[in-house]
């Protein structure tokens, strides 16, 4: 069956530059920036990137990000609290918005 | 260069396509491989050790090795397996060898060590100041079980409070107790500074277990690790990562350069990797009692596509990240 998704197409991410070299470059050298280690340890940021990527649910990021924890030193036990920090705020996020719901609701009741 | 099929190009044939060279320096470091019988049969296992192997170095072997560091100074002499505990000539290594170094290694699983039956072993051990290394691949116990094996967590950390309790792994007591951490999986090993300081914290606060030093290992294509890469469809994508993490800084620190490597049979080779892939010292088996002295350094060392994995990312040894 195909599918929309192919493992071997995350390596050909820098593919993407083909038709804007200047710009995809400039893009590679601020994302290997952002993830070098700062204030922040390598393995904190691959934990953010890892959470990230299910809140938008990339799976590419999500295939890349697995393996750079797993590389940085994380384990299945941080990860998996990760995956839960997205599904807090995502679901937070969906909930939070229910006050909007009710102050219009409040707006066109008795 | 990655080949159609999913094997990468030659080690030796790479390295001469990009002009390096891996040739052996002076010969320091001794390791012995008294045999692949193991109570364990751990999947990363290069050598394939378990309970059913017979492979048990035997007393004749070992005089021959003894002879052998009595005719050529090693700075270290590294004892290994399968584990050393169920070969019992090791007693007799252990007081034989450790005059004759400066630093006596024993590579230990720990479970036996936990066990009263091998504390003669472990007196032995903290008598003669012998260094334990032991290996501790995550602090997650299903990951960590995942390549060790049920319920060997709980017992590897017995051990090393059993260890502690005799003064391995405390600061000033000379004795040092060394963790070869590898990855639970088909990746690399993470920084060894890393991994160090997040063991020791979370080791020290969780089950109140002290070590001297981490080592970061990565896992060699070779043995119960490949059988498995290939099983589980890992074998091209992890040769694929090696490959591409190719590091040349990694080349002047690898342990081939600097390490001989005896088998439990008194066969010499470049290093245990080599062992396991039956690529004999020069090429040639030669045996440990036909050799007066080390090889010479210049000389040319066996390679095959498991050398990928001591030189991807930071590279390793079997004591640690290469520093470059």
């Amino acid at each position: 069956m195909d599918c929309y998704y192919k493992t071997g197409d995350l390596a050909k991410f820098a593919d993407i530059t083909a038709e804007a070299s200047e710009m995809g470059a400039k893009f590679f050298e601020y994302y290997a920036a952002v993830f070098n280690e700062g204030e922040l340890t390598e393995r904190e940021k691959a934990l953010i990137a890892l959470a990230v990527a299910h809140a938008i649910q990339c799976p590419y990021c999500i295939d890349a990000y697995t393996q750079a924890c797993l590389e940085k030193g994380s384990n299945l036990g941080e990860m998996t609290e990760a995956v839960h920090v997205a599904a807090a705020i995502r679901g937070g996020a969906t909930l939070v918005h229910g006050i909007q719901m009710r102050n219009a609701a409040q707006k066109i009741s008795m | 260069m990655v080949l159609e099929k999913g094997v990468v190009e030659a080690f030796p044939q790479f390295l001469n396509r990009q002009r390096l060279e891996l040739v052996r320096a002076r010969t320091t470091v001794l390791q012995i491989n008294v045999g692949r019988v193991c109570n364990l049969t751990c999947r990363h296992c290069h050598l394939e050790a378990g309970r059913t192997r017979r492979e048990l170095m035997n007393m004749g072997v070992a005089r021959a090795v003894i002879d052998f560091t009595r005719r050529h100074f090693f700075r270290v002499i590294d004892i290994t397996g399968g584990a050393p505990e169920m070969n019992p000539i090791l007693p007799h290594l252990i007081q034989s060898l450790s005059p004759l170094t400066t630093e006596l290694i024993l590579r230990s699983n720990l479970t036996l060590l936990a066990e009263g039956y091998y504390d003669h072993i472990l007196d032995l051990c903290t008598d003669r100041r012998v260094t334990i290394v032991c290996s501790f691949p995550s602090l997650h116990k299903g990951q960590f079980e995942s390549q060790r094996g049920q319920d060997v967590f709980a017992r590897v950390i017995e051990a090393l409070r059993k260890l502690n309790s005799k003064g391995y792994g405390l600061p000033d007591t000379g004795l040092r107790l060394d963790l070869a951490s590898n990855p639970t999986g088909a990746f690399l090993a993470a920084s060894q500074a890393q991994v160090e300081k997040k063991f020791r914290l979370e080791l020290e606060k969780n089950f109140g277990v002290t070590f001297t030093n981490l080592y970061s290992l990565g896992n060699v294509p070779l043995g119960r690790f490949k059988q498995w890469l290939v099983q589980t469809g890992n074998y091209r994508g992890y040769m694929q990562k090696l490959f591409s993490s190719f590091n040349q800084r990694a080349l002047s620190g690898l342990m081939c350069r600097s390490l001989i490597s005896v088998s439990w049979d008194g066969y010499l080779y470049d290093c245990d990797f080599n062992q396991a892939a039956n690529i004999p010292l020069g090429g040639r088996k030669t045996h440990i009692s036909e050799v007066e002295t080390v090889p010479a350094e210049g000389g040319s060392i066996g390679a095959g596509e498991h050398c990928y994995a001591c030189t991807a990312g930071a590279g390793f040894t079997c004591g640690g990240a290469i520093k470059t």
